[in-house]
């Protein structure tokens, strides 16, 4: 079951071996796990998804990105976000290479187009900090 | 050409409803499904020697033994397929390479996709509409969709399937028009059908373009609608198929292909699994795409119809648009698509919404469409697709 925040919108529950990545995004930092032949990917997780060996690292990542995909949700798919319609739903491609799944925030839903160029922004939600991005 | 060691040869499908009136258990659904297939085909129950489902509530370990156990049939072969909406096409082609391989001899395909009735002490069971969880499991504990995209609102399938046609439309520009299009002729296709759920009420572009926006750019009329509903198919042996009622469709060509689970890290958004998939199909039956009669596509969404045609190497990637465009998709046209009405037109019975393709297809193969015959149907291509653009089956199928 997901966990809800008290504002009601579910919150991610990090494991052992994604912990990290939210601690970064309390500090504001975007970092991504590194695997030293294949490079970075997303998400994190226990072995490199190219070469499955486990001895990748993380490295911060610059936080910049263009929207590869989006949508916007004008129903609230999800019942526990119907009060934040419409919001966008994006692909970013990171500029490290890996896409990350995020929402766009900062700008009317109308504004946003494939391809524009966005950067990390960090809103705290309780006691988890969730990574969004906004329209450079 | 092409394999033909297995043949479906029984078929049975419910009328799609948003509101079942009998609640009934997996198994009791399965029970009543399998008694109407084994009919169609002709076949004694002794027969039956292979199953093929999908997980059951009632056994949500060890499905396939208390099937067996319940409708009272000695298996050979027993397999659960989790696929998502391609899951009855995979199934088809299991049951078929099972059958090939001389593992068994005659399988059932199970699809029952209806509510059941409530603990007794809780009273009548009330009734509800169909209707898809919004996280598909995917918040379970330690499930990567739960920390990377259930918490920025990427659930259920509408806002992956959109995100893939803002792109599409990005790099190629198609035209809304152009997607509406396969939403109106399908609905023709279901008008004719006497169980579509959409039976009696037909639709414009217009209707479609101006139908309320769910989630940038597919609209309402571009979603399939959640029914109740339930189908199975029976095949069996090239050998045993001869004594069948019914003209036998060979299963002569099948491929699947999988990559991604969440849309965010398919490969490419716009170069699907079926491509992989429709190859490895076609190259097995040995036939060309010009010599397909009809094609039943996965149509959760118009833009899935879309890329498939593409991928499935009917035109060249980009083209898909302009090949909506040029052809009639009606039965009666040059082009028949998803003569049933697809889902879009003949409602997504839950797991069953996909076995509708297959289905249609086998009665198109068999000369039993009613009003919707295409003349001279020979040659079908059926594709699934499951969950966000990532499960995808492709079969060839053939009447003998």
């Amino acid at each position: 079951m997901a966990k809800l925040a008290s504002d009601g919108r579910p919150l991610p529950q990090p494991t052992p071996v994604t912990q990290a990545f939210f601690d970064a995004a309390q500090d504001q930092r975007l970092i991504l796990p590194h695997c030293p032949r294949e490079g970075y990917f997303f998400y994190p997780r226990s072995h490199c998804p190219c070469c499955l060996k486990r001895d990748w690292e993380w490295k911060p990542a610059s936080g910049r990105g263009t929207v590869y995909a989006f949508t916007v949700d004008r129903m609230g798919h999800d019942p526990n976000l119907v009060n934040w319609v419409p919001y966008v739903v994006a692909a970013i491609e990171l500029e490290e290479g890996p896409r990350m799944t995020a929402n766009i925030v900062g700008c009317a839903p109308e504004d946003v187009r494939v391809g524009m160029p966005v950067e990390a922004t960090y809103e705290n939600v309780d006691d988890v900090t969730i990574i969004q991005f906004r329209l450079v | 050409m092409g394999k033909r060691a297995a043949a479906i040869v029984g078929q049975t499908e419910w009328e799609p409803k948003r509101e079942w009136d009998v609640p009934m258990f997996s198994m009791e659904a399965s029970a009543q499904l399998a008694s109407e297939v084994i009919a169609d085909a002709g076949f004694e129950k002794g027969e039956i020697d292979g199953l093929v489902m999908n997980p059951i509530a009632e056994s949500p370990m060890f499905g396939p033994s208390a099937l067996a156990e319940y409708l009272g049939i000695q298996s050979n072969f027993n397999e659960v397929v989790d696929l998502g909406g391609s899951t009855p096409a995979g199934m088809v082609w299991r049951a078929a390479a099972a059958i090939e391989v001389g593992a068994c001899e005659s399988v059932l395909v199970l699809c029952p996709a209806v509510p059941p009735p409530r603990p007794t002490a809780q009273g009548k069971a009330k009734r509800g509409r169909a209707r898809l969880t919004a996280y598909l499991g995917g918040d379970s504990w330690g499930s990567p969709q739960g920390q990377f995209e259930i918490p920025s609102g990427l659930v259920a399938a509408t806002p992956s399937f959109a995100m893939i046609a803002s792109r599409y439309r990005e790099q190629y520009d198609v035209q809304p028009e152009t997607l509406a299009k396969v939403a109106v002729e399908q609905r023709f296709n279901a008008n004719a059908h006497p169980t579509a759920i959409f039976r009696d009420k037909p639709i414009t572009i217009d209707d479609v373009l101006t139908s309320r926006m769910i989630a940038d750019p597919i609209r309402l009329l571009e979603l399939v609608m959640p029914c109740f509903g339930g189908g199975a198919l029976l095949l069996t042996t090239a050998e045993r198929a001869k004594r069948s009622p019914h003209r036998p469709v060979f299963v002569s060509g099948h491929g699947e292909h999988l990559t991604h689970k969440s849309v965010t890290y398919m490969p490419d958004m716009l170069d699907t699994p079926t491509r992989k998939a429709a190859d490895r199909a076609f190259k097995m039956a040995g036939v060309s795409r010009g010599a397909i009669d009809i094609a039943s596509i996965y149509d959760c969404f118009t833009i899935t119809v879309l890329l498939t045609i593409e991928d499935a190497g009917f035109c060249k990637k980009g083209q898909g648009g302009a090949f909506i465009e040029e052809h009639d998709l009606r039965f009666n046209g040059d082009w028949p698509l998803n003569t049933h009405g697809g889902q879009l037109g003949m409602g997504q019975a839950g797991l069953a919404g996909g076995l509708s393709h297959i289905t249609e297809a086998v009665l198109q193969l068999q000369n039993r469409a009613g009003k919707r015959q295409v003349k001279n149907a020979n040659l079908a291509y059926v594709n699934g697709t499951g969950g966000m653009m990532a499960e995808q089956v492709a079969l060839i199928l053939e009447g003998a």
